[in-house]
């Protein structure tokens, strides 16, 4: 018995009758929506899985092979779905420190994926990369950067559907019907005015983190005031990822800028709470995580690049020579064009490294630093350096200049 | 009324009654961002509760942070028997439930007043989630 509203799909799904594996998919949903009170279900078309094997453990491997075992006509998901990026770069996997069992769970699960109908896109930029969601468009997306960039810049709807939920979503084609898929969770509940613009990526991202410190937890929307022209969409990706690694933000509006607010009262009432944010609260944050001396690493994932990103890093690295290794992470769509366009070989040429389809902090980042000696990390991520200090490191932030500097020097001034 | 006597009504919840000891701090909850999932410990070093084993405890704490791996990683923490009691929060994210509901760990969630606040540490609790209650015992 259940207090959602169930249409005959749903009781049929339910009844069995589809097989034990949607069964059990919606049994999930089924609990999760209660603890919500959604009324019912609203159909999505695409689903973003993900699951990365340090998260797995091999009892999410084991539970995904369960799955998978299910007979064809009863496993494969019904709406195209998608996986966030993977725990590895195979032909790199060396070069990183992982180990045997590591991988093996990596097979198994992408095994596991491709039984269950998953296309292994391997991209936590797939608003970049596959096919960005529009407007009202009901979708599950998993990896908080996909979700609030889709919310907020392409007016899609989506909740954070972590792995067991997204493909819980892809295998009946419906999430339950809560949080940021009603309209009325979608109206501001703060109002943020910025004085002060970005000027580069690593400020993108530490405005984001500042305004998810203050917006504070995943029910908070804030409507943002004060940027000065219409930000770039690399610009919008790591100021949203820090946002909600920050914050667990999932939807942001920009008045004037993003799709559901052209006006301000178009999503907020008047008197809602208001903060100001002016430079000195965005080179706090970046302060924190600044700090001079000698550097392990330096690494450019979290996000994963776009080809633009890749661009303008492969121009600074010509003619340099890298002291220690720089990692930068793409996705395997953009990867191909990074090759034939030349900003591989120019950015591996300086002594760097260019990975894809993995995310750095999702490919076993404890055991890598303890395999390469790396604990001091520099990157130009806000996201990273928030996720980083639990795993062991003493993560550095700077700018993308900045980064290719310290590979070359070694060290930060 | 005594301390011991005192329910704290939830409006969210899920799973089975269990009893044990209050872990309680006003601070976050990611599984990635703030777990040494393998020590059965807190690793961050700005988390509240930093060294503190979380295992068998009854956290309570303020919210959900960080990304959606937690939703996986509770499952995985239970596998191992390294995971804690149960989940209690003022607010929480969708990941945290879904996470919940994969691994069995029971939630409580949504209260009139700053449940952080309202429990001490260590305080011996019953988590009620088919009442949607927790009770302080002791």
């Amino acid at each position: 018995m259940t207090s959602m509203t169930l249409n005959d799909e749903e009781q049929d799904i339910l009844a069995g009758k589809s097989g034990p594996v949607a069964r059990q998919a919606l049994l999930h949903q089924l609990k999760v929506g209660e603890f919500f009170g959604a009324q019912d279900f609203v159909p999505v078309t695409q689903a973003h899985v993900m699951a990365d094997t340090e998260s797995l453990g091999e009892a999410g491997v084991r539970w995904l092979e369960g799955l998978a075992a299910a007979p064809e006509h009863q496993r494969l998901v019904r709406v195209p779905t998608i996986t966030d990026p993977r725990g590895t770069d195979f032909a790199k996997a060396a070069f990183l420190g992982q180990n045997s069992a590591m991988l093996d769970l990596e097979r198994r699960t992408i095994s596991a994926f491709i039984r269950l109908g998953v296309a292994m896109t391997d991209t936590c930029i797939n608003y970049q990369t596959i096919q960005a969601p529009t407007r009202n468009e009901h979708v599950a997306f998993g990896d908080t950067g996909v979700v609030i960039y889709s919310n907020s810049v392409c007016g899609a709807r989506s909740n954070f559907e972590g792995g067991p939920s997204a493909l819980a979503a892809g295998l009946t084609a419906r999430t339950p019907r809560y949080g940021f898929h009603l309209p009325g969770q979608r109206r501001a509940t703060l109002h943020v005015h910025v004085e002060r613009t970005p000027a580069s990526l690593n400020e993108w991202g530490a405005l984001g983190g500042v305004i998810g410190r203050i917006a504070g937890n995943y029910w908070a929307v804030p409507a943002i005031e004060g940027i000065e022209a219409a930000p770039r969409s690399d610009e919008l990706k790591h100021f949203g990822a820090a946002m909600a690694s920050f914050g667990s933000v999932a939807l942001f509006h920009l008045v004037g800028l993003t799709p559901e607010a052209g006006r301000l009262c178009d999503v907020a009432q008047a008197a809602l709470p208001g903060h100001r944010v002016v430079r000195a609260d965005i080179d706090a944050l970046r302060n924190s995580y600044h700090s001079s001396g000698l550097v392990d690493v330096v690494v450019f994932s979290a996000p994963q690049l776009s080809l633009f990103e890749l661009r303008d890093l492969a121009d600074l690295c010509v003619g340099r020579r890298f002291a220690v290794p720089l990692l930068a992470v793409t996705s395997p769509q953009v990867k191909p064009d990074s090759d034939r366009l030349g900003y591989t070989s120019r950015i591996e040429e300086a002594g760097g490294t260019v990975l894809s389809g993995m995310c750095f902090y999702q490919s076993y980042a404890r055991e890598i630093a303890e395999a390469n000696g790396w604990k001091r990390l520099a990157t130009n991520s806000v996201k990273l350096v928030n996720i980083l200090g639990g795993y062991g490191y003493q993560p550095i932030l700077a700018s993308m200049e900045e980064c290719v500097d310290v590979a070359v020097s070694g060290e930060l001034a | 009324m005594t301390v011991a006597a005192k329910v704290f009504r939830a409006r969210q919840s899920m799973g089975r009654t269990v009893r044990g000891s209050a872990l309680v701090a006003q601070d976050g909850f990611s599984a990635r961002y703030d777990l040494d999932r393998l020590a059965g410990i807190f690793s961050r070093p700005t988390h509240k509760l930093a060294g503190h084993s979380y295992v068998g405890k009854i956290l309570i704490l303020d919210t959900a942070k960080g990304g959606v791996a937690s939703a996986w990683m509770l499952n995985e923490m239970t596998s191992r028997g390294v995971m804690p009691l149960a989940l209690v929060f003022n607010s929480v994210n969708p990941i945290l439930v879904q996470g919940a509901a994969l691994a069995d760990l029971p939630m409580l969630a949504g209260f009139d007043e700053d449940i952080t606040a309202a429990i001490p540490s260590g305080a011996e609790v019953e988590v009620n989630p088919s009442m949607g209650v927790l009770t302080v015992l002791k």
